[in-house]
């Protein structure tokens, strides 16, 4: 869908709990420009179910998800 | 004293603007005056649907608290309404007289329809489902204080969490959202899966995409706002009906009656429940208690036309109930 994508940046989350996971994530996005990309490590559990809802809340958009082992791999595209 | 002075008839003498007036309890009709511990002082409920409260009524509110309270004491009640502690009986008349100035009204106790409690809803809180403030508004306007066998409270959950606590309630309203699944968005990512902590959404070994069981599925929307591309969308939304419940000392659960009612339904709800257990409840009964004795079988036959397709089965409410 997006391989092509580059990400200006890799936030790893991995052991970080909610919701300190998101505000991590939010602020980097804070620093980002519209339409750059963020990619972001979470674990299973708790942050997987809900970073995910958090970001779409704030009006950014999830390009890709990616399974791995007991984690995910995010790319997040910032939104307004 | 009574304990509750709306149950009172008589009139006692008190001095208002100078001059001696009688005040009648009886008018003082949607109660809300409680009886404290301490001889003639009174707790006085406001009336707070939802416990929302303007930021510029509460300033006023904290005036004239400050003014009527002999011991500067606020308390919020169990039912998110602010209580004026130790007031004077005396003071009764200039207290609402102020009261109604800013526009504020005096909440009620004893057998009718309380005033209705609600979480933030949709409005503002990320879970909520349903606007149960403008429920609790509309509940507050249209219902309030109509008289009951027993009290009558009403509450509103915005989502399954439940925090205003549908359980216990004579009449409870719970927000749901049915999910609908369409194939061309997902790209088998599997959040769904992992976002639904009920178990309802598998994902599929090899392609990754959901398996939904609705058995196991409690509405709550969390695969929907988890999505990341819109392919779990809401079919609809509405309020999964709860009946009967109460707390106090011997609690009792609600039973489930009816799935996806409408908004626009809630009244309708409201009042033939009402009709209901008016028709078939006695004096001091709950209706809880109303539908233990009489049947909730006999409770939905009535309520057919109201609930419609939404209605729960009978059987289902009836061994939830043990």
């Amino acid at each position: 869908m997006s391989a092509e994508v580059k990400p200006v940046d890799t936030l790893d989350l991995r052991g970080v709990l909610c919701p300190m996971n998101f505000v991590k994530t939010k602020l980097k996005l804070e620093s980002m420009q519209k339409g750059e990309v963020l990619e972001v490590i979470l674990d299973s559990g708790e942050p997987i179910q809900n970073v995910p809802k958090s970001i779409k809340e704030e009006g950014h958009k999830i390009i890709d998800v990616k399974k791995e082992e007991d984690h995910f791999r995010l790319l997040v595209e910032k939104g307004e | 004293m009574d304990r509750f002075i709306e149950d009172k008839t008589t009139r006692v003498e008190v001095s208002l603007d100078g001059e001696t007036k009688k005040l009648d309890f009886g008018e003082l009709k949607t109660g809300g005056f409680i009886k404290q511990r301490q001889r003639d002082l009174f707790t006085v409920r406001l009336r707070c649907p939802g416990g929302r409260v303007p930021t510029d009524k509460l300033i006023e509110i904290s005036k004239i608290a400050h003014k009527y309270s002999k011991k500067g004491v606020i308390h919020l009640s169990f039912r998110q309404s602010i209580e004026i502690l130790y007031v004077d009986y005396k003071d009764f008349p200039e207290l609402v007289k102020e009261l109604e100035a800013i526009g504020w009204k005096v909440a009620s106790c004893g057998p009718r329809v309380r005033v209705p409690t609600a979480c933030g809803g949709c409005e503002y809180n990320p879970n909520g489902l349903t606007d149960t403030q403008a429920l609790a508004k509309m509940v507050d306007e249209k219902f309030f204080g109509t008289p009951t066998h027993h009290k009558f409270k009403i509450s509103f959950s915005g989502c399954p969490i439940d925090c205003a606590r549908t359980r216990e309630m004579d009449l409870g309203f719970q927000g749901v959202v049915e999910p609908e699944w369409e194939e061309p968005p997902c790209t088998g990512c599997t959040i769904c899966a992992e976002a639904c902590k009920e178990g309802a959404i598998e994902s599929d070994p090899d392609t990754g995409k959901p398996i939904y069981y609705p058995d196991k599925c409690i509405y709550c929307g969390d695969c929907i706002r988890a999505c990341p591309t819109g392919a779990w969308r809401a079919k609809r939304y509405g309020h999964l009906v709860r009946i009967g419940g109460k707390h106090g000392r011997w609690p009792m659960e609600a039973v489930e009656v009816a799935l996806f009612v409408p908004d626009e339904k809630v009244p309708e709800v409201i009042e033939k429940t009402i009709e209901w257990y008016m028709a078939n409840g006695m004096r001091g009964e709950r209706i809880g208690k109303t539908l233990e004795r009489v049947g909730v079988e006999k409770y939905l036959e009535f309520m057919k036309d109201v609930f419609g397709d939404n209605v729960l089965e009978a059987k289902e409410a009836a061994c939830q109930q043990k």
